[in-house]
């Protein structure tokens, strides 16, 4: 038993709330994904969870056990944190131990867990070097070692990949995902980055202001944003958040079903979603061209609203071009622009 | 000329300043001194001769040198590592949150900013009988009257709890810059994996402060062979060199009873004591030390 359950989780310091009435649920098992821009309490969360922090009310359940009031130690977990906190005057192994060797675990089983885990990340003919001796990567395998051979059923990640080039971050996540898979780890994830949420979430928590934004799965936070900020901050290019101006409305005029039409819209649009067009499209100004290899992003113009469209391969036009665009009712996204929050279009829409 | 001769002559000249100071303060008075312990003492009417290690002779069968240094180790063997393991406790203490840090910092410092001098005044009234501070209390739970700096047995160890009043405070300052360095994600990793405070302290901050405890222990030995200010405010030596150190017994051997030689001798062998020490420190236990 190894779920993870907030309720109604409050924090502040002084007069500034971090976190406002956090509820949530971190299933047995599964990796959850904290998302969001700095200063969203992504962070705050995850030391709560830990330990680090003590909430100002509400409660934390880890499994069957109400841990709120409970010290880090008592909680069963692991953490790797930012900078990894390695103990620079200790080498590999003894980093790796130093948790077994506070809580006395005996030799024989600390010789066999150090194997396994240095089995696991690769990291057999590093045991003797010191921190300082190694790459960014291997600095991170030993911080997951030190989460793997405490055995415990929580691992809680700090963005544990923010300190490594875009290259290793990609391999770390992959291997990160494929250990706590197979070790069956309950692992609550923290990170800015949405590629890295999206590629290695079951779910994602999306935060904003010390608030939940969304709570879902990848798909459902990309296909289904509940709010305007979702849809801007998932996805890369962002969602188009666009006003509904007179020429924008003239745009996709014939798709947004007369239920809704109102003045109080914002439409959500992905710029992989918008066609080119040979004939009912609508006529904007290309701003911008960006060739990507794969992709070209095309930034266009309607009055004062620019947006971003991409298309795959290389298309080319001269900046200022007229071009026709368009996209389908299914693609089109709306928000209320009072509160940001998602209108479902009644009969449409995914 | 080529360049390289150029770089050559440039860095010398860079050098050149701190090489004179050095050279004049510091290296040419140890080969003076050395220089001066082979000769007698001259006077006027018997001129300084070229006598070789008598000297050293007359320092091997001196019984006040034998006492004085004696006095000397005991003194550093307790200022040093009591004033060094207070300096760490008082930094641990105020490197937490506790009520009323900046006062408890700044009182565990001010010692350090009275001059010795003074310093020695304000212990001399502590330790004066009957109406000084400690008798005054003793005797206010009824306890007899002492003479603590006329006793020569209690009056080097109230100059050794004076210097550690005095010299703690300071090192204080070099462990709480240390301890600030850490890495608070350190600790709380300690946290994390399960560490007591002990454990923690023992296996990561004791550790990680090597390189302050090196450097403060290296001071206080250097201390401990170089402060005498206070000697001759309060006990200048006595009773009986029961509180002389070897600083002070070259200071009078050369400046009360004008034996400059004898005194260049003894100075030859305090700056070999300390040479020694600062080799051992330096050599041996560096290289146990984690410098980041």
């Amino acid at each position: 038993m190894s779920a993870i359950t907030l309720t109604d989780v409050c924090k502040s310091w002084d007069d500034f709330e971090a976190l406002k009435n956090i509820n949530f649920t971190c299933e047995e098992g599964k990796l959850l994904v904290l998302l969001g821009p700095s200063g969203c309490g992504k962070s705050t969360t995850l030391r709560l969870i830990a330990g680090l922090e003590s909430p100002t009310s509400g409660s934390i359940r880890i499994g069957d056990r109400d841990v709120t009031n409970l010290p880090p130690v008592k909680r069963d977990i692991s953490m790797v944190f930012q900078n990894y906190a390695l103990f620079p005057h200790l080498n590999v192994a003894e980093n790796i131990l130093f948790g077994l060797k506070a809580r006395k675990v005996n030799k024989a089983e600390q010789e066999k867990r150090l194997k396994d885990a240095a089995g696991i990340l690769g990291l057999d003919i590093f045991l003797g070097r010191k921190p300082a001796q190694l790459s960014g990567g291997q600095r991170q395998r030993v911080a997951l070692g030190r989460a793997i051979v405490a055995h415990v059923p929580v691992c809680l990640m700090d963005e544990p990949l923010s300190n490594l080039d875009a290259k290793l971050r990609q391999e770390m996540r992959q291997e990160i995902r494929s250990l706590q898979q197979r070790l069956g780890m309950t692992m609550v994830y923290v990170t800015h980055d949405q590629v890295e949420a999206m590629t290695i979430a079951d779910k994602i928590i999306l935060m904003k202001d010390g608030g939940i934004e969304q709570h879902g799965t990848p798909a459902e936070l990309y296909n289904k944003p509940a709010t305007a900020f979702t849809g801007n901050f998932i996805g890369n290019p962002p969602m188009n958040i666009l006003k509904p101006t007179k020429e924008m409305l003239s745009l996709c005029n014939t798709m947004i079903p007369d239920s809704v039409r109102g003045e109080k819209l914002l439409i959500g649009v992905r710029p992989e979603n918008i066609e080119l067009r040979e004939e009912d499209g609508c006529e904007v100004t290309v701003v911008a061209t960006e060739y990507l290899g794969a992709d070209t992003l095309i930034t266009c113009r309607v009055k004062e609203q620019t947006f971003i469209l991409s298309r795959q391969g290389r298309l080319v036009f001269s900046d200022g071009e007229t071009i026709k665009v368009g996209w389908s009712l299914e693609h089109t996204h709306l928000f209320n622009s009072a509160d940001g929050k998602r209108i479902e279009l009644q009969g449409g829409g995914k | 000329m080529p360049r390289h001769y150029w770089n050559h002559i440039n860095g010398w000249l860079l050098v050149l300043p701190a090489v004179f100071m050095i050279g004049l303060f510091t290296h040419y008075p140890i080969f003076s001194t050395i220089y001066h312990s082979l000769f007698s003492t001259g006077t006027p009417t018997r001129p300084s001769i070229f006598t070789g290690l008598e000297n050293y002779s007359y320092l091997i069968e001196d019984d006040i040198f034998r006492k004085v240094l004696m006095n000397n180790i005991i003194y550093s063997m307790c200022t040093v590592p009591l004033s060094v393991a207070m300096a760490l406790g008082m930094a641990l203490l105020v490197n937490r949150s506790i009520v009323g840090r900046s006062l408890v910092r700044m009182s565990f410092f001010t010692p350090t900013v009275l001059p010795m001098i003074a310093v020695a005044n304000i212990w001399l009234f502590f330790y004066t009988p009957e109406y000084g501070l400690f008798d005054q209390i003793s005797q206010f739970f009824g306890g007899g009257a002492h003479n603590w700096l006329g006793n020569p047995n209690t009056v080097l160890y109230c100059l050794v709890v004076m210097v550690i009043w005095k010299e703690a405070g300071f090192f204080m300052v070099f462990y709480l810059a240390a301890l600030q360095q850490l890495s608070p994600e350190l600790h709380e990793a300690g946290k994390v994996e399960g560490s007591s405070n002990w454990y923690y302290f023992r296996r990561v901050t004791f550790p990680l402060l090597g390189p302050t405890t090196l450097f403060v222990t290296v001071n206080a030995i250097i201390n401990s062979f170089k402060l005498v200010d206070h000697l001759v405010i309060m006990t200048k030596g006595g009773p009986d060199n029961a509180s002389s150190l070897l600083l002070y017994y070259i200071y009078e051997n050369a400046f009360s009873f004008w034996d400059t030689s004898y005194a260049a001798t003894l100075t030859v062998v305090l700056v070999l004591i300390l040479a020694l020490v600062t080799i051992i420190q330096f050599a041996i236990v560096e290289r146990r030390i984690h410098y980041q």
